[in-house]
């Protein structure tokens, strides 16, 4: 049995006096499409920036591709990881932001291109060959010099996708990556993320789009109150919801 | 359709205005008669010495130890800010006890601390800490006026600009190094590379009143005896003792020093406002036409905020 992408047994994470996280388990497993939904406050988001260690987990295991994040084990016991070596597990995860967060000085091209070259250091020529062909696949080849204010939301967010897709991550995550966006802006950057699904890539997305994750997602885990209360495949748990809490939330979003 | 008319109506009248305007008049009229009646301004000793050489040199001096003196304080200025956000704790509050220090203290008092350090310390030596010494050389030697005003206007400049980098350091979104830490990038490249380009916006308007200020108070230096613009006009009228057309004479360099500096602070501005402003300012010539020609109009709405948080996102 292969490893599975993410696992997480009983992760906990607390902020101050608020424990947001009261041990998540669950499993990503290759090439999966994984959709994280819930409440607002329900942790989803959080557990989300663990993956990545934006966030550090107070207990719990949390690894990825059967590494943990943030720690090193030797001998049985665990050791901090330092920034650079957090830097660069960070290199093979990417991260789709609500609020796209893109680089404002930067042109688009610039923006996929930043990583790739001071990060991976790799030449620049191959780099910008990756960064055209990543906008054409995102659908914006002629907004390779535009800066972000000067592109809608939906622009700036599939931008963000390649920027992302830039430094050849085998892990996506996006943290409501439609939220921020006019409904009708919704589409062009769902269809991004449908094909990158179809390409084969491990995806976790958090997201309020309950159609996506019917259509695209290949689990579905509901999260309320730090814990994982019911998941399944996304057209089992949409439309025969098991739990009351899973069932009154979906009667307000569906 | 029918076409709009434009509105025809008598506009308000501003008596008080005009009340303002004619006491100012006198007052200005009263002024200037002052000015060219009273023999003490002497102002033919004015302009023969508006040109003299010695005073050329106290300007072309006052302009050097600005821009040296800036540029070693925006460089502390941004390594101070730097530590001080740093999560290092010793960083952060060696980095606070240093702004707490020199902001704390006249920069009078520091530069005649700095230009008296041989009382201090007689020799200065690089070596190892409490061991042999390399070479050493004596504070006398080392210290000299110029030495002494760079030290004391530089750390103190360096002080004030610390808090302004931090400043424009914080003001820059936190997703902003969200995005640069997911992408792999290190602390040092997200500093480098994605915050400060990104708080220039906001450091560079106070910087330039930072030039502005440290242009003024280089006039201080003239206490340790470094010939700038006060110091040489000074020793003129420690001669002559025409005192007040001589200052004079430095005032009127000061005023055209930092009238330029003023200028170019509006279009340094006018350019990292660029994009992030609902309008563009108008220039200084665009203001003055506007205000004597067109009196009865109201005044122009505030510039925008410099500091949109829509003017990332549409």
């Amino acid at each position: 049995m292969t490893t599975p992408m993410v696992k997480s047994e009983s992760v906990h994470k607390r902020f101050g006096g608020l424990e947001v996280l009261r041990g998540i388990d669950l499993e990503v497993q290759r090439g999966e499409v994984f959709c994280l939904v819930g409440p607002s406050g329900s942790g989803k988001s959080t557990f989300l920036r663990c993956i990545n260690h934006l966030e550090k987990v107070d207990s719990g295991r949390l690894s990825v591709d059967g590494e943990l994040v943030g720690y090193r084990e030797v001998n049985g016991r665990l050791h901090e990881l330092r920034d650079r070596d957090a830097a660069k597990k960070r290199r093979e995860i990417g991260m789709v932001f609500q609020r796209f967060n893109l680089f404002p000085h930067m042109t688009a091209m610039q923006n996929i291109m930043e990583a790739p070259l001071r990060v991976k250091g790799e030449p620049a020529e191959r780099v910008r060959e990756r960064a055209l062909a990543l906008l054409d696949r995102v659908g914006l080849a002629d907004k390779a010099k535009s800066y972000p204010r000067q592109l809608s939301g939906g622009q700036q967010q599939r931008v963000a996708i390649a920027r992302a897709l830039a430094m050849e991550p085998k892990l996506m995550l996006f943290d409501e990556p439609t939220s921020a966006l006019d409904p009708e802006l919704v589409g062009d950057v769902l269809d991004v993320m449908r094909q990158l699904a179809l390409d084969g890539m491990t995806m976790i997305v958090v997201t309020h789009e309950m159609g996506f994750a019917r259509e695209v997602g290949d689990s579905l885990v509901f999260i309320d109150g730090g814990v994982v209360v019911e998941s399944g495949h996304p057209r089992d748990v949409l439309s025969k919801p098991q739990h009351e809490r899973t069932k009154a939330f979906l009667s307000k979003v569906l | 359709m029918t076409e709009s008319q434009p509105i025809k109506a008598v506009p308000v009248r501003h008596p008080g205005r005009w009340v303002a305007t004619a006491v100012i008049l006198v007052l200005v009229a009263m002024f200037f008669n002052m000015a060219a009646t009273n023999a003490n301004f002497s102002w033919d000793v004015v302009w023969e010495n508006l040109f003299n050489s010695q005073i050329l040199k106290g300007v072309w001096a006052t302009i050097w130890i600005t821009i040296v003196a800036m540029i070693v304080g925006v460089a502390l200025g941004v390594i101070f800010a730097v530590m001080r956000l740093s999560p290092n704790p010793v960083l952060s509050n060696v980095a606070m006890a240093y702004i707490w220090f020199f902001r704390g203290t006249p920069v009078l008092v520091q530069l005649i601390f700095w230009f008296n350090l041989a009382a201090l310390v007689p020799m200065l030596s690089i070596g190892i800490p409490f061991g042999p010494t390399f070479a050493s050389w004596d504070t006398n030697d080392v210290i000299t006026p110029f030495m002494a005003a760079l030290l004391g206007l530089g750390l103190n400049e360096g002080a004030y600009m610390a808090e302004i980098a931090r400043a424009g350091i914080q003001s820059v979104d936190e997703g902003q190094s969200e995005a640069s830490s997911a992408l792999g990038m290190s602390r040092a490249q997200t500093m480098r590379r994605i915050v400060l380009p990104q708080a220039m916006r906001v450091i560079i308007p106070p910087t330039g009143n930072e030039v502005i200020s440290m242009l003024k108070t280089t006039s201080l230096v003239s206490v340790v005896a470094l010939p700038e613009l006060l110091y040489n006009t000074q020793q003129i009228y420690a001669r002559t003792y025409q005192t007040i057309p001589l200052l004079i004479v430095a005032s009127i360099w000061y005023l055209i020093l930092t009238s330029v500096l003023t200028i170019g602070q509006f279009y340094v501005e006018r350019h990292f406002g660029r994009g992030s402003s609902s309008h563009v300012r108008q220039t200084f010539l665009q203001r003055w036409r506007r205000n004597m020609f067109k009196f009865h109009q109201p005044p122009p709405p505030p510039s925008a905020t410099l500091l949109d948080p829509n003017s990332g996102v549409r």
